[in-house]
């Protein structure tokens, strides 16, 4: 049962979530029409670039942060049948969070924080751009901290017994971004702010990038885990069965802890500033990344195949076809598999250490997260809004149709836009260009892709448009009992014990410290150890 | 425990799977040298004009004792200058690059001649161009508003008709 006060908090994290991606979704409109120079006057570089820092930063650090913290407090409350821990400084954390949010947007708005949400320095952001985000960060530390302090205060009163997979893939997640988020915020703090301020002259750009580097890639697993969480414990449920198996489920989330942590250097393997040598020890660790993805992927199937096959199902595949399709979470689970495995394959040419040369920064990449982090991510967190709404505000959703034509539109949507993408970036486009101006024939064939992104553009529009309005029109109907009750799925295999070292964190704490001195120590030292040359700050 | 006999064989699948990528990798890397570039070489970005390699005259295209040619360019807003590049087909060339100012990334497209350029280090990327032609070489990393032009032209010709004096 969730009481009140926890239902106000996780509605409001909620809404600030998905009101910054309603928003984004409009920018994100306006970027494809305006990048593709259709309408002329709407040209302009300055607008598109402070659109398009806008809506990186609402998306990939707004709508995610506030997610997760809302999704997490219901998931501890109702997963481990006890009150909230310390509301008070839950609460402080949602303020804070939103003061950051609310810094970091005023110059975000007016372009003067036009350095995308990457940051790249030497081009210089005011000021309060990377003190308002350096707050959002700080106040997401404070639910890392209830996370845990719950798992732990559970454990303690329950010896012996397994923390519930939803709680322990949560704590994970918390566990998970305090390591991930370490990188970003020492960047920001002894290095951009100080520099915006005036306080240092320089910044050492190879160093920034190594620690932006750090946090970029497991910050995807962070915004990932949620919708895994929906994957193993509501999608089987909704499917009507029951999850194939917990025991993976748990090993599957610790690796995402561990392996997603030592290989942000995928991201810099076109860089100067880092050796051959680590390179490619990211590099092995990115592909071992895929096999918690891909166990994941198993049992989720597995536990799809079982419930198929009780409903009638029958055949290789007749399981498929006699799925609740009906039911958003389970048609959500099944449209972000589909988007998983598109991008899946997308996903090993990045990481292939030499091959990324043939798309790095083009617009394949852009067309990749896309489709796995607006697709895959986006429509988990949209099916786990329709499922806790109703827990939420004790009203049934205003309609059974409408999320079903959001979450379909959102799928085809996606396609349509991502597809031409990928293309566009085989055909050399880079990303982040606000117009075509190459006096090459190569971008003739550019066109026709640019036009069909509007049209993938227009489609998730409207959809995030109603996915907003199906919310708010449930929360606005007069009151209808409703139980508040959040039901998770139960195993297939009875759980009994397991094994200790999937029953909490300490030890994988200590091994990523270990890979983490391995495959960052030596590189973050080196600018220590050479003689480095900073850069003063550029206006754009 | 209890792991299902199935998914032990998913799992043994999966990690032959990945062995077998990352054999592919360590074989390209290991026996045919195919790296990513990264040498870690530092420069002061600030006065690339004052420096040795990177001082105007001695920009471009040139020819080297062992037959490969070196293209030494300076990146800045907005453009990689020298603007107008002429190379040899089917012949090593190893650029070297430095910014003169912010971040920028350099890309052939349909090529893998592609690499950032970071203010504060030297980019070095060795690859051969086999097809004769015009390629446009674009700044693919957000350097600032004038982003969308920032580009050179990159000219491969047949390698009789190179000469390093262009
Ligand atoms: C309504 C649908 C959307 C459209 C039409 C759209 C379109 C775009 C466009 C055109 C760009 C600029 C890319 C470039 O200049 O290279 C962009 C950037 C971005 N989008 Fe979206 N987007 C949408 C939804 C989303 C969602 C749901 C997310 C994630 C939750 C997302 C995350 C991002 C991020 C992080 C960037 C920044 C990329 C960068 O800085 O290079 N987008 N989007
Ligand atoms: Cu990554
Ligand atoms: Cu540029």
């Amino acid at each position: 049962m969730i009481d009140s006060g926890v239902r106000k908090l996780a509605l409001s994290h909620l809404w600030v979530a998905f009101g910054a991606f309603g928003l984004a979704s409009v920018l994100g409109l306006y970027q494809v029409l305006e990048r593709s120079g259709v309408i002329t006057a709407m040209q302009s570089p300055a607008v598109y670039f402070a659109s398009v820092s806008t809506h990186g930063v609402l998306m990939a650090f707004v709508l995610t942060i506030f997610f997760i913290m809302g999704f997490g407090y219901v998931t501890a409350v109702s997963s481990l049948k006890t009150p909230l821990w310390n509301p008070a400084f839950c609460w402080a954390g949602f303020w804070l969070a939103l003061a950051g949010t609310g810094l970091a947007a005023l110059p975000l708005l007016i372009g003067r924080a036009s350095v995308l949400y990457t940051f790249y320095p030497p081009v210089q952001a005011n000021a309060l751009f990377y003190i308002g985000a350096t707050l959002l960060v700080v106040a997401s530390w404070l639910w890392c901290v209830v996370m845990i302090v719950m798992h732990g205060q559970w454990k303690k009163a329950h010896p012996g017994e397994p923390v519930p997979l939803p709680m322990f893939a949560t704590t994970a997640n918390a566990i998970l971004w305090l390591w991930t988020s370490a990188g970003v915020a020492a960047e920001m703090l002894f290095q951009l702010i100080p520099w915006a301020l005036g306080l240092a002259a320089t910044v050492d750009v190879g160093m920034a990038r190594t620690l932006f580097a750090w946090t970029l890639h497991p910050i995807v697993y962070f915004w990932l885990i949620p919708a895994y969480l929906a994957l193993y414990s509501f999608v089987p449920k909704a499917a009507g069965g029951r999850l194939f198996s917990h025991e993976l489920g748990r090993a599957a989330f610790v690796m995402l802890l561990v392996f997603s942590l030592p290989i942000g250097f995928h991201h810099l393997y076109m860089d100067p500033e880092q050796g051959a040598g680590f390179k490619l020890s990211h590099g092995v660790g990115t592909f071992l990344v895929a096999l918690p993805t891909l166990m994941t992927a198993f049992t989720v199937t597995a536990s799809m195949e079982m419930a198929g096959r009780q409903r009638g199902g029958s055949g290789l595949f007749g399981w498929i076809g006699a799925l609740p399709w009906r039911n958003p979470m389970v048609l959500a689970g099944i449209l972000a598999a589909a988007m998983l495995v598109l991008g899946g394959f997308g996903g090993i040419v990045n990481a292939s250490y030499a091959m990324n040369a043939m798309v790095h920064n083009t617009a394949w990449v852009p067309g990749h997260f896309h489709l796995i982090f607006a697709g895959t991510t986006v429509i988990m967190y949209m099916a786990i809004a329709y499922y806790i709404w109703p827990q939420l505000n004790g009203k049934a959703l205003c309609s059974d149709k409408l999320p079903l034509i959001q979450l379909w539109s959102w799928f085809i949507g996606m396609v349509i836009l991502t597809t031409p993408w990928h293309i566009l970036g085989l055909l050399g486009q880079p990303r982040r260009i606000s117009s075509v101006t190459y006096n090459s024939l190569l971008t003739l064939a550019w066109e026709p892709y640019e036009l069909a992104m509007i049209v993938g553009g227009g489609v998730l529009t409207a959809s995030a448009l109603l996915f907003l309005h199906i919310l708010a029109k449930s929360q606005r109907q007069s009151v209808t009992e409703q139980s508040f009750e959040i039901e998770y799925a139960e195993y297939f295999h009875p759980v009994t014990r397991v094994p200790a070292l999937l029953n909490g964190f300490t030890v994988w704490n200590l091994i990523i410290l270990a890979l983490m001195l391995a495959n960052f120590g030596y590189p973050i030292a080196q600018f220590f150890l050479v003689k480095t040359f900073g850069s003063t700050g550029w206006g754009y | 425990m209890h792991i299902d006999p199935l998914e032990k064989k998913w799992i043994y699948v999966v990690l032959a799977a990945i062995a077998l990528f990352l054999g592919v990798i360590f074989y390209t890397a290991a026996v045919r040298n195919i790296h990513p570039p990264g040498h870690i070489e530092t420069v002061d970005s600030a006065s690339l004009h004052l420096g040795e390699e990177f001082a105007e005259d001695k920009l471009g295209a040139r020819a080297q004792a062992d037959g490969s040619v070196r293209v030494t360019l300076v990146a800045a807003r907005y453009g990689f200058y020298p603007r107008d590049i002429r190379v040899p087909e089917g012949t090593p060339v190893t650029f070297r690059i430095a910014s003169a100012d912010v971040l920028h990334g350099v890309h052939v497209p349909m090529t893998n001649m592609s690499t950032m350029i970071v203010p504060g280090y030297i980019s070095t990327v060795t690859t051969s161009f086999p097809k004769p032609g015009e390629y446009p070489m674009l700044c693919n990393e957000y350097c600032g508003m004038g982003h969308d032009h920032m580009w050179s032209k990159l000219t491969v010709v047949a390698r009789e008709r190179w000469n390093a004096a262009e």
